[in-house]
Protein backbone atom coordinates (compact mmCIF):
# COMPACT_ATOMS: atom_id res chain seq x y z
CA UNK A 1 0.00 0.00 0.00
CA UNK A 2 2.66 2.43 -1.25
CA UNK A 3 2.30 5.83 -0.03
CA UNK A 4 1.46 8.78 -2.29
CA UNK A 5 3.19 12.80 -2.59
CA UNK A 6 0.71 15.18 -2.63
CA UNK A 7 0.50 18.95 -3.49
CA UNK A 8 -2.29 21.14 -1.86
CA UNK A 9 -2.91 24.59 -1.65
CA UNK A 10 -4.52 24.91 2.29
CA UNK A 11 -6.15 28.37 2.71
CA UNK A 12 -3.17 29.97 0.59
CA UNK A 13 -0.13 28.41 1.35
CA UNK A 14 1.01 25.40 -0.41
CA UNK A 15 1.97 21.95 1.12
CA UNK A 16 3.49 19.20 0.11
CA UNK A 17 3.23 15.81 2.13
CA UNK A 18 3.71 11.68 1.94
CA UNK A 19 0.10 10.50 2.81
CA UNK A 20 -1.02 6.66 2.10
CA UNK A 21 -4.26 6.63 0.33
CA UNK A 22 -7.06 6.07 3.19
CA UNK A 23 -5.75 9.10 4.99
CA UNK A 24 -9.16 11.24 4.59
CA UNK A 25 -8.92 15.40 3.96
CA UNK A 26 -10.23 16.00 6.97
CA UNK A 27 -7.27 13.72 8.92
CA UNK A 28 -5.18 15.25 6.53
CA UNK A 29 -6.10 18.76 7.45
CA UNK A 30 -6.39 18.40 11.52
CA UNK A 31 -3.54 16.09 12.13
CA UNK A 32 -0.79 16.73 9.26
CA UNK A 33 -1.85 20.34 9.07
CA UNK A 34 -3.13 21.34 12.14
CA UNK A 35 -6.18 23.01 11.50
CA UNK A 36 -8.38 21.33 14.06
CA UNK A 37 -11.58 23.67 13.03
CA UNK A 38 -12.63 21.07 10.35
CA UNK A 39 -14.87 18.83 12.61
CA UNK A 40 -15.17 15.09 12.22
CA UNK A 41 -18.64 14.23 13.78
CA UNK A 42 -19.75 11.04 12.07
CA UNK A 43 -17.03 10.43 9.86
CA UNK A 44 -19.65 8.79 7.08
CA UNK A 45 -20.63 11.84 5.33
CA UNK A 46 -23.96 12.68 7.37
CA UNK A 47 -23.40 15.55 10.02
CA UNK A 48 -21.51 18.07 7.92
CA UNK A 49 -19.59 19.12 10.59
CA UNK A 50 -16.27 18.55 8.23
CA UNK A 51 -17.18 20.67 5.19
CA UNK A 52 -14.82 22.21 3.07
CA UNK A 53 -14.03 24.28 0.24
CA UNK A 54 -12.57 22.33 -2.49
CA UNK A 55 -11.69 24.09 -5.35
CA UNK A 56 -14.59 26.15 -4.14
CA UNK A 57 -16.96 23.86 -3.70
CA UNK A 58 -18.45 22.39 -0.34
CA UNK A 59 -17.62 19.07 -0.05
CA UNK A 60 -17.19 16.37 2.94
CA UNK A 61 -13.60 15.81 3.83
CA UNK A 62 -14.37 12.89 5.59
CA UNK A 63 -15.91 11.24 1.97
CA UNK A 64 -13.26 12.76 0.30
CA UNK A 65 -8.80 11.28 0.31
CA UNK A 66 -6.23 13.64 0.92
CA UNK A 67 -4.82 11.80 -2.17
CA UNK A 68 -7.68 12.76 -4.45
CA UNK A 69 -7.12 16.84 -3.60
CA UNK A 70 -3.14 16.89 -4.75
CA UNK A 71 -3.12 19.97 -6.98
CA UNK A 72 -6.40 21.07 -5.27
CA UNK A 73 -7.48 24.34 -3.90
CA UNK A 74 -8.61 24.07 -0.07
CA UNK A 75 -10.33 25.96 2.40
CA UNK A 76 -11.19 25.65 5.70
CA UNK A 77 -13.32 27.38 8.40
CA UNK A 78 -9.60 28.99 9.55
CA UNK A 79 -9.39 30.49 5.97
CA UNK A 80 -12.00 32.57 6.38
CA UNK A 81 -11.75 35.34 8.43
CA UNK A 82 -9.68 38.29 7.40
CA UNK A 83 -5.89 38.43 7.14
CA UNK A 84 -6.29 40.88 10.71
CA UNK A 85 -8.66 38.00 12.19
CA UNK A 86 -11.83 39.96 11.60
CA UNK A 87 -14.63 37.72 11.08
CA UNK A 88 -16.11 36.70 7.38
CA UNK A 89 -19.72 38.43 7.11
CA UNK A 90 -20.61 34.71 7.63
CA UNK A 91 -18.90 34.31 10.94
CA UNK A 92 -20.21 37.74 12.47
CA UNK A 93 -23.75 36.78 11.62
CA UNK A 94 -23.76 33.48 13.74
CA UNK A 95 -22.32 35.33 16.49
CA UNK A 96 -24.94 37.95 16.37
CA UNK A 97 -27.90 35.91 15.69
CA UNK A 98 -26.55 33.29 18.21
CA UNK A 99 -26.57 30.43 15.70
CA UNK A 100 -24.25 28.23 17.80
CA UNK A 101 -24.14 27.11 21.07
CA UNK A 102 -21.44 24.27 21.92
CA UNK A 103 -19.77 25.07 18.75
CA UNK A 104 -19.10 21.34 17.10
CA UNK A 105 -21.11 21.79 14.05
CA UNK A 106 -20.39 25.34 13.34
CA UNK A 107 -17.44 25.17 11.32
CA UNK A 108 -19.44 22.74 9.02
CA UNK A 109 -22.40 25.37 8.68
CA UNK A 110 -20.11 28.49 8.37
CA UNK A 111 -18.30 26.54 5.63
CA UNK A 112 -21.78 25.60 3.71
CA UNK A 113 -23.12 28.95 4.32
CA UNK A 114 -20.43 30.90 2.60
CA UNK A 115 -20.84 28.35 -0.43
CA UNK A 116 -23.75 28.99 -0.36
CA UNK A 117 -23.97 32.75 -0.47
CA UNK A 118 -21.59 33.14 -3.08
CA UNK A 119 -23.37 30.92 -4.98
CA UNK A 120 -26.91 32.41 -3.99
CA UNK A 121 -26.89 35.81 -2.75
CA UNK A 122 -30.02 37.20 -2.33
CA UNK A 123 -31.62 33.67 -1.01
CA UNK A 124 -35.62 32.56 0.27
CA UNK A 125 -35.74 31.21 3.31
CA UNK A 126 -37.31 27.97 1.52
CA UNK A 127 -33.28 27.63 0.03
CA UNK A 128 -32.02 28.81 3.26
CA UNK A 129 -33.64 25.69 4.87
CA UNK A 130 -32.82 23.66 1.80
CA UNK A 131 -29.50 24.33 2.10
CA UNK A 132 -28.92 23.77 5.78
CA UNK A 133 -30.40 20.60 5.39
CA UNK A 134 -26.73 18.94 4.84
CA UNK A 135 -25.66 19.93 7.94
CA UNK A 136 -26.81 18.67 11.73
CA UNK A 137 -27.09 21.06 14.76
CA UNK A 138 -27.89 18.82 18.36
CA UNK A 139 -27.74 22.43 20.11
CA UNK A 140 -29.47 25.13 18.49
CA UNK A 141 -32.80 24.35 16.98
CA UNK A 142 -31.76 25.75 13.96
CA UNK A 143 -33.82 28.86 14.06
CA UNK A 144 -30.74 31.08 15.30
CA UNK A 145 -28.65 29.66 12.42
CA UNK A 146 -31.75 30.35 10.15
CA UNK A 147 -31.68 34.10 11.36
CA UNK A 148 -27.56 34.42 11.03
CA UNK A 149 -28.00 32.83 7.26
CA UNK A 150 -30.64 35.70 6.79
CA UNK A 151 -28.59 38.06 8.05
CA UNK A 152 -25.17 37.50 6.34
CA UNK A 153 -26.82 37.94 3.52
CA UNK A 154 -28.15 41.24 4.16
CA UNK A 155 -24.54 42.09 5.52
CA UNK A 156 -23.24 40.77 2.49
CA UNK A 157 -25.58 42.90 0.27
CA UNK A 158 -24.99 46.38 2.56
CA UNK A 159 -21.30 45.69 2.49
CA UNK A 160 -20.38 44.11 -0.71
CA UNK A 161 -17.49 41.32 -0.47
CA UNK A 162 -13.26 42.76 -0.31
CA UNK A 163 -14.44 45.13 2.29
CA UNK A 164 -15.69 41.80 4.77
CA UNK A 165 -15.21 41.51 8.32
CA UNK A 166 -17.53 44.15 10.10
CA UNK A 167 -20.60 42.99 11.10
CA UNK A 168 -23.44 45.89 10.80
CA UNK B 1 -14.64 4.98 11.25
CA UNK B 2 -11.53 4.84 9.14
CA UNK B 3 -11.35 2.97 5.89
CA UNK B 4 -9.01 0.02 5.52
CA UNK B 5 -5.97 0.16 3.78
CA UNK B 6 -5.73 0.33 -0.18
CA UNK B 7 -4.06 0.68 -2.81
CA UNK B 8 -5.00 4.07 -5.05
CA UNK B 9 -4.74 4.50 -8.80
CA UNK B 10 -5.71 7.00 -10.85
CA UNK B 11 -5.37 6.08 -14.56
CA UNK B 12 -5.07 8.90 -17.11
CA UNK B 13 -7.77 7.77 -19.99
CA UNK B 14 -10.23 4.95 -19.65
CA UNK B 15 -7.98 2.34 -21.72
CA UNK B 16 -5.62 2.30 -18.94
CA UNK B 17 -8.23 2.70 -16.08
CA UNK B 18 -10.19 -0.96 -17.89
CA UNK B 19 -6.89 -2.38 -18.47
CA UNK B 20 -6.25 -1.70 -14.65
CA UNK B 21 -9.88 -2.80 -13.70
CA UNK B 22 -9.12 -6.18 -15.62
CA UNK B 23 -5.32 -6.86 -14.13
CA UNK B 24 -7.25 -6.11 -10.55
CA UNK B 25 -9.88 -8.31 -11.02
CA UNK B 26 -12.71 -8.30 -8.14
CA UNK B 27 -10.21 -6.89 -5.73
CA UNK B 28 -10.68 -3.42 -7.40
CA UNK B 29 -13.21 -1.02 -6.70
CA UNK B 30 -14.43 2.07 -8.89
CA UNK B 31 -14.20 5.52 -6.64
CA UNK B 32 -15.90 8.43 -9.06
CA UNK B 33 -17.54 10.59 -6.92
CA UNK B 34 -16.82 8.76 -3.66
CA UNK B 35 -20.12 9.51 -1.80
CA UNK B 36 -21.54 6.05 -1.84
CA UNK B 37 -18.24 4.10 -1.43
CA UNK B 38 -16.34 6.36 0.82
CA UNK B 39 -19.12 5.51 3.76
CA UNK B 40 -19.24 2.05 2.72
CA UNK B 41 -15.38 2.32 2.92
CA UNK B 42 -15.45 4.20 6.38
CA UNK B 43 -18.19 1.12 7.41
CA UNK B 44 -16.01 -1.41 6.30
CA UNK B 45 -19.00 -2.67 4.47
CA UNK B 46 -16.36 -2.39 1.76
CA UNK B 47 -12.64 -3.60 2.22
CA UNK B 48 -11.24 -3.62 -1.72
CA UNK B 49 -7.77 -4.12 -2.58
CA UNK B 50 -7.44 -1.62 -4.86
CA UNK B 51 -9.13 2.03 -5.36
CA UNK B 52 -9.40 3.05 -8.92
CA UNK B 53 -9.78 6.50 -9.09
CA UNK B 54 -11.72 8.58 -11.71
CA UNK B 55 -10.30 11.87 -11.17
CA UNK B 56 -8.13 12.02 -13.45
CA UNK B 57 -9.31 10.04 -15.82
CA UNK B 58 -9.74 12.19 -20.18
CA UNK B 59 -13.02 11.95 -21.59
CA UNK B 60 -15.78 11.19 -18.38
CA UNK B 61 -17.36 14.63 -18.16
CA UNK B 62 -20.07 16.94 -20.10
CA UNK B 63 -23.38 16.97 -20.97
CA UNK B 64 -23.77 17.03 -24.82
CA UNK B 65 -26.92 16.72 -26.96
CA UNK B 66 -26.59 14.56 -30.27
CA UNK B 67 -28.95 15.00 -32.73
CA UNK B 68 -31.46 12.43 -33.85
CA UNK B 69 -29.78 9.94 -36.63
CA UNK B 70 -31.22 7.64 -38.96
CA UNK B 71 -34.67 7.26 -37.06
CA UNK B 72 -33.04 7.63 -33.61
CA UNK B 73 -34.22 9.85 -31.36
CA UNK B 74 -31.68 12.62 -30.37
CA UNK B 75 -30.03 12.03 -26.99
CA UNK B 76 -28.48 13.77 -24.44
CA UNK B 77 -25.17 11.95 -23.19
CA UNK B 78 -23.50 13.01 -20.26
CA UNK B 79 -19.89 11.42 -19.26
CA UNK B 80 -19.62 9.46 -16.26
CA UNK B 81 -18.11 11.21 -14.32
CA UNK B 82 -20.31 14.35 -14.53
CA UNK B 83 -21.76 15.59 -11.19
CA UNK B 84 -25.12 16.13 -9.89
CA UNK B 85 -24.15 20.13 -9.46
CA UNK B 86 -22.77 20.22 -12.93
CA UNK B 87 -25.82 18.37 -14.34
CA UNK B 88 -27.96 20.50 -12.09
CA UNK B 89 -26.40 24.03 -13.26
CA UNK B 90 -26.66 22.88 -16.79
CA UNK B 91 -28.81 24.73 -19.42
CA UNK B 92 -29.04 21.49 -21.73
CA UNK B 93 -30.23 19.05 -19.23
CA UNK B 94 -32.90 21.61 -18.02
CA UNK B 95 -34.04 21.75 -21.95
CA UNK B 96 -33.56 18.47 -23.25
CA UNK B 97 -34.30 16.19 -20.45
CA UNK B 98 -36.30 17.84 -17.74
CA UNK B 99 -36.77 14.57 -15.72
CA UNK B 100 -33.38 14.58 -15.51
CA UNK B 101 -32.92 18.21 -14.02
CA UNK B 102 -36.10 17.86 -11.93
CA UNK B 103 -34.49 14.51 -9.62
CA UNK B 104 -30.91 16.28 -9.59
CA UNK B 105 -31.73 18.56 -6.66
CA UNK B 106 -34.00 15.46 -4.44
CA UNK B 107 -29.94 13.89 -4.25
CA UNK B 108 -28.46 14.47 -0.87
CA UNK B 109 -27.70 17.81 -0.42
CA UNK B 110 -25.69 20.67 -2.01
CA UNK B 111 -22.21 19.29 -0.54
CA UNK B 112 -22.96 15.52 -2.00
CA UNK B 113 -24.17 16.74 -5.38
CA UNK B 114 -20.89 18.91 -5.57
CA UNK B 115 -18.85 15.53 -5.38
CA UNK B 116 -21.58 12.80 -6.52
CA UNK B 117 -21.84 11.81 -10.30
CA UNK B 118 -24.28 10.56 -12.55
CA UNK B 119 -21.81 7.59 -13.26
CA UNK B 120 -21.01 6.74 -9.89
CA UNK B 121 -25.22 6.83 -9.06
CA UNK B 122 -26.13 4.76 -11.50
CA UNK B 123 -23.58 1.97 -11.47
CA UNK B 124 -24.04 2.01 -7.45
CA UNK B 125 -27.58 1.27 -8.35
CA UNK B 126 -29.06 2.16 -5.23
CA UNK B 127 -32.33 0.60 -5.29
CA UNK B 128 -33.91 4.04 -3.07
CA UNK B 129 -31.80 6.61 -5.55
CA UNK B 130 -33.05 8.96 -8.04
CA UNK B 131 -31.16 8.62 -11.05
CA UNK B 132 -31.59 5.00 -11.82
CA UNK B 133 -35.37 5.14 -11.88
CA UNK B 134 -35.23 8.50 -14.27
CA UNK B 135 -32.90 6.12 -16.37
CA UNK B 136 -35.56 3.40 -16.41
CA UNK B 137 -38.87 5.91 -17.07
CA UNK B 138 -36.84 7.51 -20.12
CA UNK B 139 -35.22 4.16 -21.57
CA UNK B 140 -31.21 5.55 -20.91
CA UNK B 141 -28.62 3.64 -22.78
CA UNK B 142 -24.98 2.87 -20.66
CA UNK B 143 -22.02 3.28 -22.48
CA UNK B 144 -19.57 0.54 -21.31
CA UNK B 145 -16.37 0.06 -22.12
CA UNK B 146 -13.42 -2.89 -21.34
CA UNK B 147 -10.23 -4.21 -22.76
CA UNK B 148 -13.10 -6.42 -24.84
CA UNK B 149 -14.38 -3.45 -26.30
CA UNK B 150 -17.52 -1.41 -26.13
CA UNK B 151 -20.70 -2.32 -25.35
CA UNK B 152 -24.41 -0.40 -25.00
CA UNK B 153 -26.49 -1.42 -21.94
CA UNK B 154 -30.22 -0.35 -21.93
CA UNK B 155 -31.33 0.78 -18.54
CA UNK B 156 -33.75 -1.89 -18.01
CA UNK B 157 -31.42 -4.56 -18.33
CA UNK B 158 -29.02 -2.53 -16.33
CA UNK B 159 -29.60 -3.07 -12.66
CA UNK B 160 -29.68 -6.50 -12.07
CA UNK B 161 -29.50 -7.02 -8.29
CA UNK B 162 -28.92 -5.03 -5.19
CA UNK B 163 -26.12 -2.98 -5.70
CA UNK B 164 -25.54 -4.96 -8.97
CA UNK B 165 -25.81 -4.40 -12.41
CA UNK B 166 -24.79 -6.01 -15.47
CA UNK B 167 -21.38 -4.21 -16.24
CA UNK B 168 -18.51 -6.81 -15.68
CA UNK B 169 -15.11 -6.28 -12.82
CA UNK B 170 -13.53 -5.20 -16.06
CA UNK B 171 -16.21 -2.95 -17.29
CA UNK B 172 -16.45 0.89 -16.70
CA UNK B 173 -19.39 2.85 -16.94
CA UNK B 174 -18.65 5.51 -19.59
CA UNK B 175 -21.50 7.49 -20.11
CA UNK B 176 -25.15 7.57 -20.39
CA UNK B 177 -27.43 8.51 -23.03
CA UNK B 178 -30.57 9.83 -21.94
CA UNK B 179 -33.45 10.12 -24.94
CA UNK B 180 -34.80 13.58 -25.84
CA UNK B 181 -38.29 13.03 -25.68
CA UNK B 182 -39.86 15.62 -28.15
CA UNK B 183 -43.63 16.70 -29.12
CA UNK B 184 -46.25 16.99 -26.43
CA UNK B 185 -44.38 15.66 -23.58
CA UNK B 186 -43.93 15.79 -19.92
CA UNK B 187 -41.99 14.51 -16.69
CA UNK B 188 -42.27 14.17 -12.96
CA UNK B 189 -40.64 12.91 -10.48
CA UNK B 190 -42.06 12.59 -6.98
CA UNK B 191 -40.82 10.76 -3.30
CA UNK B 192 -41.44 11.10 0.16
CA UNK B 193 -38.77 11.70 2.60
CA UNK B 194 -39.01 11.89 6.17
CA UNK B 195 -36.15 14.64 6.09
CA UNK B 196 -34.84 16.64 2.98
CA UNK B 197 -32.10 14.47 1.32
CA UNK B 198 -32.51 11.19 2.97
CA UNK B 199 -33.03 8.03 0.62
CA UNK B 200 -36.57 8.60 -0.08
CA UNK B 201 -39.21 5.98 1.73
CA UNK B 202 -40.52 5.27 -2.16
CA UNK B 203 -40.21 7.39 -4.87
CA UNK B 204 -41.70 7.73 -8.71
CA UNK B 205 -40.10 9.11 -11.99
CA UNK B 206 -42.82 9.45 -15.11
CA UNK B 207 -42.23 10.53 -18.30
CA UNK B 208 -45.44 11.13 -20.21
CA UNK B 209 -45.96 11.61 -24.21
CA UNK B 210 -49.48 12.62 -25.62
CA UNK B 211 -50.70 12.17 -29.49
CA UNK B 212 -51.97 14.39 -31.06
CA UNK B 213 -55.83 12.96 -30.21
CA UNK B 214 -54.78 13.16 -26.48
CA UNK B 215 -53.54 9.28 -26.13
CA UNK B 216 -51.02 8.38 -24.34
CA UNK B 217 -48.26 7.70 -27.40
CA UNK B 218 -45.85 6.45 -24.68
CA UNK B 219 -44.93 6.50 -21.28
CA UNK B 220 -42.34 5.37 -18.51
CA UNK B 221 -42.85 4.97 -14.99
CA UNK B 222 -39.80 4.21 -12.84
CA UNK B 223 -39.90 3.16 -9.12
CA UNK B 224 -37.30 3.52 -6.19
CA UNK B 225 -37.18 2.31 -2.73
CA UNK B 226 -39.78 -0.27 -3.79
CA UNK B 227 -38.22 -3.31 -4.25
CA UNK B 228 -34.17 -4.51 -3.97
CA UNK B 229 -33.07 -2.75 -7.24
CA UNK B 230 -34.60 0.48 -9.25
CA UNK B 231 -37.75 -0.84 -10.92
CA UNK B 232 -39.97 -0.28 -14.03
CA UNK B 233 -43.56 -0.60 -13.59
CA UNK B 234 -43.85 -1.97 -16.75
CA UNK B 235 -47.69 -2.91 -16.46
CA UNK B 236 -48.79 -0.08 -15.56
CA UNK B 237 -47.13 1.56 -18.32
CA UNK B 238 -48.45 -0.96 -20.93
CA UNK B 239 -52.25 -0.40 -19.07
CA UNK B 240 -51.90 3.40 -20.28
CA UNK B 241 -50.37 3.33 -23.08
CA UNK B 242 -52.98 3.75 -26.40
CA UNK B 243 -55.57 5.12 -23.47
CA UNK B 244 -57.42 8.45 -23.70
CA UNK B 245 -55.28 10.20 -21.21
CA UNK B 246 -59.11 11.76 -19.75
CA UNK B 247 -59.70 8.03 -19.07
CA UNK B 248 -56.96 7.14 -16.77
CA UNK B 249 -57.19 7.85 -13.60
CA UNK B 250 -53.63 8.77 -11.58
CA UNK B 251 -54.82 7.00 -8.77
CA UNK B 252 -55.13 3.62 -10.59
CA UNK B 253 -52.05 4.05 -12.33
CA UNK B 254 -50.48 4.40 -8.89
CA UNK B 255 -52.32 0.95 -7.57
CA UNK B 256 -51.18 -0.58 -11.10
CA UNK B 257 -47.81 0.61 -10.95
CA UNK B 258 -47.24 -0.90 -7.22
CA UNK B 259 -49.57 -3.84 -7.99
CA UNK B 260 -47.15 -6.65 -8.98
CA UNK B 261 -44.26 -5.60 -6.43
CA UNK B 262 -43.47 -8.78 -4.45
CA UNK B 263 -39.83 -7.78 -2.46
CA UNK B 264 -40.77 -4.53 -1.27
CA UNK B 265 -38.44 -3.59 1.57
CA UNK B 266 -39.01 -3.34 5.43
CA UNK B 267 -36.58 -1.57 7.60
CA UNK B 268 -37.06 1.01 10.57
CA UNK B 269 -38.40 3.50 8.12
CA UNK B 270 -41.59 1.94 7.10
CA UNK B 271 -43.02 -1.61 6.56
CA UNK B 272 -43.65 -2.78 3.43
CA UNK B 273 -47.46 -1.97 3.26
CA UNK B 274 -46.24 1.23 4.37
CA UNK B 275 -43.81 1.85 1.89
CA UNK B 276 -46.21 0.27 -1.26
CA UNK B 277 -49.22 2.32 -0.43
CA UNK B 278 -46.43 5.20 -0.36
CA UNK B 279 -45.17 4.03 -3.56
CA UNK B 280 -48.99 4.49 -5.26
CA UNK B 281 -49.60 8.02 -3.80
CA UNK B 282 -46.25 9.09 -5.17
CA UNK B 283 -46.39 7.12 -8.60
CA UNK B 284 -50.17 8.80 -8.52
CA UNK B 285 -48.79 12.42 -8.13
CA UNK B 286 -45.85 12.14 -10.78
CA UNK B 287 -48.75 11.01 -13.46
CA UNK B 288 -50.91 13.70 -12.75
CA UNK B 289 -48.31 16.57 -12.74
CA UNK B 290 -46.65 14.90 -16.27
CA UNK B 291 -49.55 14.44 -17.64
CA UNK B 292 -50.57 18.04 -17.00
CA UNK B 293 -47.70 19.33 -18.44
CA UNK B 294 -47.78 17.06 -21.63
CA UNK B 295 -51.42 18.63 -22.11
CA UNK B 296 -50.13 22.17 -22.19
CA UNK B 297 -47.29 21.32 -24.05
Amino acid sequence: MPDADIRVRVNGALRRATVPPRLTLADYLRERCGLTGTHLGCEHGVCGACTVLLDGEAVRACLVFAVQADGADVTTVEGLAAPDGALSPVQAAFRDEHGLQCGFCTPGFVVSVTAFLRDTPDPTDEQIREALSGNLCRCTGYQGILRAVRTAARTAAADPPAAGGESR
Amino acid sequence: MKPAAFDHHAPADVGEAVAMLADLGEDAKVLAGGQSLVPMLALRLAVPEHLVDLRRTAGLRGVAEHEPADGCEGVLRVGACTTQTAIGRSADAARAVPLLARATPLIGHFQIRNRGTVGGSLAHADAAAEYPSVALALGARMHARSPRGARTIPADRFFTGMWTTDLADDELLTAVDFPVWRGRRGFAIEEFARRGGDFAIAGAAVAVELAGDDRVRRCGIGLFGLGPTPLRAAAAEEAATGMAVADIAADEVGRAAVAGLDVVPADLHASADHRRHVGAVVTARAWRRAVREAAHA
